[in-house]
């Protein structure tokens, strides 16, 4: 079975930056792709850092992909294609 | 939180994060200016208005509000680079703590009862009896409502065995406890001032994202900058509010440039013991309740909707009254600032001069991101003055409940307590009914919360409550409890 690993960031940004409702995503996808998804919480992707890339907070990195502004919706699209693709 | 009012909070933030990333650049004023531009530069996409002009507009709107100046105010034709001009000039911050972005409200439509095309037209017609305005006839098949007589009781919407009339709501209206915030003439969302106990539940509600608090941001900042004393007093909430451990706030804080950080817990160890003389007095005179007095929000709920109900609440003053006062002592020369879950507090901060500014929660995470402080980073530091486990929970709900309870020493079956838990429309009529026939039903220290889930449920909140009472809970167990201190 084909499995995605998602690493949620949560360094001082992209929780103030709405990283604080990631916990209710994570919740959300555990359900939806159960063994499909491995998920881990990091302490920081440092993603953030270069000059205005903190509105692009919250991060998530899904099997090396860097995603900024990361919700439910956004990751779940692109959880499905990394699935689909074999 | 849903995504909707996820992205308004977020756009604030940015907001406020360049406007600490200008005052911190060698030129405030022009970068100011060009946030909006930087926001949305040439070309880019429009992803929340009509056009690109429109979300410049309001962008320069939330700057405004942003530097903590009022929208109503704004002529539309001065450069924000002034309003950037006039926030460093400013000597105190601005009377009101809510403005409304005219261009940002949407003038959503009215609030109405309304048939929908579910009406079955059937034979008995409940809606029609249900009505004891004569607003609904029968016309072309379908039930109409009269919106000149309907009074929005609601008796039809249940009366339809289908579910087929609903009543749409105005968010703000709807959200605010105290009906200061409407529709005006215009269309657009006004806050009657003399009515507004600044709670901020219309912030939240706002899926616009038009009301504002007028932020005290550059206030403090540029105090910190002219290198005054300016010391942190922090909320109780906020250890839920932070990816951090509670002991690395103070490092935190002190990055920032704040001389030194108090918890006002501490405060809320004298809120609780003062609390708990004032209603075994209470209770010798012969009172059935007694209400208490820490939320702000409240306060002003009292002061402005039931002056009837004044003689219930506690004497004793809020945490942040009795932490302002130490630290005021301790350091007389200090500029104090207070950092809250919520807007209401701004109110409570203007009215008392021992406390000069107040920043929230979300501010702080924007003055934290501009900064480029990694909180989780900073070094663990002890408090000079160790606050009990229940002055550490004040923030949740029934929190100051169990505080009074554990510095209670008179008979201890003597204290019933009784939670409310969030004030709206129906627990705002309960409170009008304890003070009207002077006692309260489900017991006798009722403890008041304005917001959901307590402090820690604040409306300028970085976390979910659930999440964030459960670490305030943890961090307030490592601590020794009330009932143990002689």
């Amino acid at each position: 079975m084909k499995k995605v690993k998602l690493q949620v960031c949560n360094g001082t940004t992209c929780f103030v930056m709405g990283g604080a409702d990631m916990q209710n995503m994570v919740d959300q996808l555990m359900v939806k792709f159960k063994d499909c998804l491995e998920i881990e919480r990091v302490r920081c992707l440092n993603a953030c850092s270069l000059s205005d890339n903190f509105a692009k907070a919250p991060y998530a990195n899904i099997d090396g992909q860097l995603v900024g502004n990361a919700n439910f919706q956004t990751i779940t699209k692109i959880i499905e294609e990394k699935l689909s693709n074999d | 939180m849903t995504n909707e009012v996820l992205a308004t909070k977020k756009l604030k933030n940015e907001i406020l994060v360049r406007l600490v990333k200008a005052f911190m650049s060698d030129n405030f004023a022009e970068n100011v200016r060009l946030i909006p531009y930087e926001m949305r530069p040439k070309g880019s996409d429009v992803p929340f208005r009509c056009c690109i002009y429109k979300e410049r507009a309001i962008l320069r709107s939330r700057a405004i509000a942003g530097l903590g100046f009022a929208m109503e105010e704004d002529d539309e034709k001065t450069l924000l680079s002034d309003f950037a001009n006039r926030a460093l000039e400013r000597k105190k911050p601005e009377e009101y703590p809510l403005t409304v972005l005219q261009n940002a409200c949407k003038g959503c439509p009215s609030s109405k009862v309304f048939v929908t095309e579910l009406c079955q037209s059937c034979v008995a017609k409940p809606c029609l009896s249900a009505c004891k305005f004569g607003a609904i006839e029968h016309v072309n098949g379908r039930s109409k409502i009269d919106v000149a007589k309907c009074k929005k009781c609601g008796l039809c919407m249940s009366a339809c065995p289908y579910r087929a009339i609903v009543k749409t709501i105005v968010p703000c209206e709807e959200a605010c406890p105290v009906n200061a915030i409407s529709k005006g003439e215009d269309g657009l969302a006004h806050i009657d001032h003399d009515k507004c106990i600044s709670c901020g539940k219309c912030v939240s509600a706002c899926p616009f994202g038009a009301t504002h608090a007028k932020s005290q941001i550059i206030d403090v900042l540029k105090n910190i900058k002219a290198g005054k004393k300016v010391i942190a007093m922090f909320a109780p909430a906020l250890v839920g509010h932070l990816p951090c451990d509670a002991s690395q706030i103070k490092e935190a804080f002190k990055k920032i440039g704040f001389s030194e950080v108090y918890e006002v817990a501490q405060g809320a160890d004298v809120t609780a013991k003062t609390e708990a003389k004032d209603f075994q007095e209470r209770l010798d005179q012969g009172a059935a309740f007694m209400t208490t007095s820490c939320c702000a929000a409240y306060n002003e709920l009292v002061k402005k909707h039931m002056p009837e109900l004044k003689p219930y609440v506690s004497e004793a003053k809020t945490p942040l009254y009795y932490t302002a006062e130490i630290v005021k002592k301790e350091h007389p020369d200090a500029i104090t600032v207070f950092i809250s879950p919520c807007f209401a507090k701004r109110r409570e901060v203007l009215d008392n001069d021992k406390i000069n500014y107040i920043l929230n929660f979300e501010e702080l995470g924007a003055i934290l991101i501009a900064l480029g402080i990694q909180i989780d980073t900073c070094e663990k530091q002890d408090f000079a003055y160790k606050s009990s486990k229940e002055a550490r929970d004040f923030a949740v709900s029934g929190g100051v409940a169990r505080s009074v309870l554990a510095a209670w020493r008179g008979k201890p079956d003597a204290i019933v307590p009784a939670i409310i838990n969030g004030v709206n429309k129906t627990t705002l009529r309960d409170l009008k009914v304890y003070a009207k026939t002077g006692k309260c039903p489900l017991g006798n220290l009722v403890e008041v919360m304005c917001c959901e889930g307590g402090c820690v449920g604040g409306n300028a909140g970085l976390s979910t409550i659930k999440a964030a009472t459960k670490k305030v809970g943890e961090y307030a167990n490592s601590s020794y409890s009330l009932k143990d201190e002689h």
